[in-house]
């Protein structure tokens, strides 16, 4: 999942075949029905539960256009549905319902 | 001689993103003291600057990740993130490929060095240079810590690759600068982006100022990601930059501004023999 975020978030051309063909893209990456799901889907909450690096993330929903607030927001979402982050150096520490820097 | 400059500074995307969701007033006293370090920087007239960078993916990745690298390109590109959403227009940046390799030549005397003859910048160089050479007319040579993916290297060796960067630097008759950037504590990229431990802030800037190795290098990184987050790791750029200058720190600028997820910092150091 971080493989292919690292692709996208570098490489413009990764890029265009994603937004015209999502499937196609992403069955050239070794992923479980869970992660294609989350990442078919766009569902930040779930990618950021299972684990990917933060900063893979962050820009992966640049990409997608969300905003700062929105994105923040989902993150937490994620939490509060799927439950804590599950790998890596980018769990929460912070309350479902804290808005640290008021967003 | 020829370390003309160092400094460091804080390099978060919402730096130049998301200024529209930030006090304009404090905004203005960070970008100036920010810009003020560029001017510093022009008035020492370098031939090049080197920026001691802790990048995020824009091109080493955990199938072959170095814990260092420097780049060895006539010139490089960014940014990699959408320019918009980084408020940085995307552009060409100069650099020097017979000056890296002759920089890398001499610092691989003590320290494994990856060299990279191609390097997209993102966010972590973008936004330094977009104050410090707005113009982007300087040319750089990017240098990277691996602060992201663990196992990272001990401080020691960042420490070491300060040293080893003084001693390549000294070597070469061009007038180089260097400049340090990364976060103290930050949690960024995580829903507590803009959490900040301005106390461990405040403690490492005067173990920074005070050019004090012992503690600067005691730090462990369970107590770094507990007490500053994962952020904290990039401790290690400024380290690297203490070493290399040998002298004392002065903090033009230091203030949390949460939005911008990080406590902002724009400080320089002295040069000693």
């Amino acid at each position: 999942m971080q493989k292919f975020l690292f692709d996208l978030n570098r490489d413009r051309a990764v890029q265009q075949e994603f937004r015209a063909d999502r499937p196609a893209v992403l069955n050239r990456y070794d992923l479980s029905a869970e992660e294609r799901g989350a990442l078919e889907t766009g569902d930040i909450g779930l990618i950021y539960v299972l684990g990917v690096n933060g900063q893979l993330l962050m820009h992966y929903a640049a990409l997608l256009g969300m905003p700062w607030a929105d994105y923040i927001a989902a993150m937490r979402a994620g939490v509060s549905r799927h439950g804590p982050v599950r790998a890596g150096v980018y769990a929460m520490t912070t309350g479902v319902d804290e808005k640290v820097a008021n967003v | 001689m020829s370390l003309v400059f160092a400094g460091i500074c804080s390099h978060a995307p919402g730096i130049t993103g998301r200024t529209h969701l930030a006090d304009p007033l404090i905004t203005k006293e960070f970008h100036d003291a920010y810009r003020g370090m560029g001017e510093e920087l022009a008035a020492v007239k370098p031939d090049a600057l080197i920026v001691v960078a802790a990048e995020h993916f824009g091109n080493f990745f955990m199938n072959n990740m170095p814990s260092f690298a420097v780049g060895m390109a006539d010139s490089y590109q960014g940014p990699i993130e959408d320019p918009q959403w980084l408020g940085i227009p995307r552009t060409t940046i100069p650099g020097d490929a017979p000056l890296s390799l002759r920089l890398i030549r001499e610092m691989m005397q003590t320290v494994d060095l990856a060299y990279a003859e191609e390097w997209k910048f993102d966010h972590g160089i973008m936004v330094p240079l977009s104050f410090l050479t707005p113009r982007y007319d300087l040319p750089v040579i990017p240098m990277n810590i691996n602060c992201q993916g663990p196992p990272l290297a001990p401080l020691h060796r960042a420490w070491a690759l300060g040293e080893a960067l003084r001693r390549a630097v000294d070597s070469v008759p061009e007038r180089i600068a260097v400049v340090g950037t990364g976060g103290i504590s930050h949690w960024p990229a995580t829903p507590d982006s803009g959490k900040v431990n301005e106390e461990w802030d405040r403690e490492f800037l005067r173990r920074w100022q005070a050019n004090n190795k012992p503690a600067m290098l005691s730090y462990t990184d369970e107590a770094t990601y507990r007490d500053a987050g994962q952020g904290g790791f990039e401790i290690r750029t400024f380290i690297s930059v203490a070493a290399a200058a040998r002298g004392r720190g002065q903090v033009q600028f230091y203030r949390p501004i949460p939005i911008f997820a990080v406590g902002c910092t724009v400080a320089t150091m002295s040069i000693e023999a």
